[in-house]
């Protein structure tokens, strides 16, 4: 008995230092300087939760526990070695995985639990497997479109926002029917069931632009269900970790729908997409000017100061080598080269550093928008690849505009702008963008990869 | 009962009031590997999903456990792994400082 109470006190010891170590892991990761140290303690205090579980009295049978382990590590590595450019997907697979074990756990507890389950474990249990199956599902949608297995269009339907409600008053209703009556059990099955289809429902209607607030806010619920998972079995550990990742993902979701001008509210209850339906139309042929890689060299080449603006565009056509071959070319001719970056710029929070930093510039060329849009007057050069609705000046002047409000880089405020795209297709949101007919602006059509290599062989060639 | 719940109800408040003050200070560069990182401990929900299979308390509890660990120590492995991948690259034009 002594032994027994001892090995709980030394668990639980453990969880302490564990939790410390992983609030430090977060406070490291706000400077690229001492990032590292923060994954090294979260991989400490990762291993020490663990291992300190592993001396839990009640565990009878390890065969399955390392069985497991060694299968989830062995689908992890591959896993980790993505490429960077598939990271969106991966993140939203790995918010899928997370909420499968927590959704699990919560079922195999009830069961163990039924028909004695106390209210209160009941009402934090349906949270968990609530949150836990809507996020799996979700999570699984949302890779789904990253990796255009399903269509990146949202999939819209008449009452769409009618039908998503009734289903999670369903799953609430049920929730709260057997915290009140815990023998009902055959009505677990249907929270399961409904938060799962309501997980897919929610994400279908949701374009490819919106996928940075669509993963944070999945990144939150997966947070929030481990932290209720977490009150179910008393850990203290479990809270403080799900805590820690519901209210990163909760800052990341705020940060990227202030971003895109949608409220939070409008965020929350899953109104994404919606502003795409009104806009496509209304579209004249009017006269561009575009110029060729050996005209855009040129004027890039006596430019003092250039701001490039990468988008989603430079990431599917994997030109992030070929801006690095830009940014060397240019730099060694002496001209200023930094890259401003909007929040919601890609398809997740930090898409474009992490894209840039694997192409090896420098991080502090990486510019907040913020910081850099009062520079624009000054520039000589912007040029944007592969970028569009956050460029799109329309978001400052036309109130009619479906975007208006949403703050975007001022690129058209400097003195040239250069613009790679294939062609004057709208592109996905089906926003004109009026950027593209001003008399400063050249057009450079092409692909990303091709256009931008074009200028750096025009550039090595000059002299 | 009435005290674990209160007590876990001050832990989760502290640990989100952390959370907030923490986050809010990661700088926007690091935004995907805050993401992978935050994923990765937040799969400490393994221990959870141990303790169900060390327990063995019922054929059920146990492959829906087993199920939840592999998920979970696949997003241990993979998003510390990722993370570290990714922290690697960022690299600055500045001399680094002493």
């Amino acid at each position: 008995m002594i032994e027994l109470v001892r090995s709980q006190y030394l668990i639980e010891a453990i969880y302490l230092v564990a939790s410390a170590l992983f609030i430090l892991s977060l406070k490291w990761m706000s400077s690229p300087a001492t990032a590292r140290h923060g994954i090294l303690a979260g991989e400490i205090g990762m291993v020490l939760a663990i291992a300190g579980t592993l001396l839990h009295h009640g565990i009878v049978d390890w065969k399955w526990i390392i069985i497991a382990l060694v299968l989830g590590s062995g689908i992890g590595i591959p896993l980790g070695m993505v490429q960077m450019t598939a990271v969106p997907q991966r993140t939203a697979l790995s918010h899928a995985f997370g909420a499968l074990c927590v959704t699990l756990v919560g079922t195999a507890e009830f069961y163990l639990q039924t028909p004695h389950v106390p209210r209160f474990t009941m009402s934090v249990l349906s949270m968990e497997v609530i949150l836990g199956g809507l996020t799996f599902t979700g999570s699984l949608m949302a890779a789904g479109k990253l990796q255009e297995i399903l269509p990146q269009r949202p999939i819209t339907y008449k009452g769409q926002n009618l039908v998503n409600l009734l289903l999670f008053v369903v799953a609430v209703g049920a929730a709260v029917y057997l915290v009140l009556h815990p023998e009902a059990k055959q009505f677990f099955p249907l929270i399961v069931g409904v938060s799962l289809i309501f997980g897919v429902l929610l994400v279908i209607p949701i374009g490819g632009a919106d996928m940075p607030t669509v993963i944070s806010l999945l990144n939150s619920y997966a947070g929030l269900s481990a932290a209720a998972m977490g009150f179910v079995l008393h850990n203290k550990l479990l809270i403080i970790a799900g805590a820690l990742d519901g209210s990163s993902g909760l800052i990341l979701s705020i940060i990227m729908s202030k971003a895109m001008n949608r409220s939070f509210t409008n965020v929350l209850f899953g109104a994404f997409g919606q502003v795409q339906a009104s806009a496509a139309g209304g579209q004249e042929a009017k006269p561009v000017r575009s110029a060729t890689a050996e005209e855009a060299a040129a004027i890039l080449a006596a430019a003092n100061k250039v701001v490039v603006v990468p988008g989603y565009g430079m990431a599917v056509a994997q030109a992030q080598h070929k801006v690095r071959e830009l940014y060397d070319a240019l730099t060694k001719k002496g001209v200023e080269v930094r890259f401003a970056i909007h929040p919601v710029a890609g398809r997740m929070p930090g898409h474009m550093n992490v894209l840039l930093a694997e192409a090896d510039i420098p991080y502090d060329r990486l510019i907040e928008m913020d910081e850099i849009n009062g520079d624009f007057p000054q520039t000589d050069v912007a040029l944007v690849i592969g970028a569009n609705d956050v460029t799109n000046p329309a978001a400052r002047s036309d109130q009619s505009s479906p975007i208006f409000g949403m703050p975007i880089l001022d690129v058209d405020k400097a003195h040239t702008v250069m613009v790679i795209k294939r062609s004057m297709n709208p592109g996905f949101a089906g926003i004109d963008n009026p950027l593209y007919y001003v008399d400063n602006t050249l057009m450079l059509f092409g692909d990303a990869k091709q256009f931008v290599g074009g200028i750096v062989r025009e550039l090595g060639g000059g002299h | 009962m009435g005290s674990t719940l209160i007590d876990s109800l001050f832990v989760f408040m502290l640990a989100a009031f952390i959370g907030f003050e923490v986050i809010r200070h990661v700088s926007p560069l690091l935004h995907t590997p805050l993401m992978s990182l935050t994923n990765a401990l937040d799969a400490i929900a393994v221990v959870g999903a141990i303790v169900l299979v060390g327990e063995r308390k019922s054929e059920f509890a146990t492959i829906l456990g087993v199920i939840a660990i592999v998920a979970a120590t696949s997003n241990v492995v993979g998003g510390f792994f990722i993370t570290d991948r990714m922290l690697r690259m960022f690299r600055t034009s500045r001399p680094v400082k002493k």
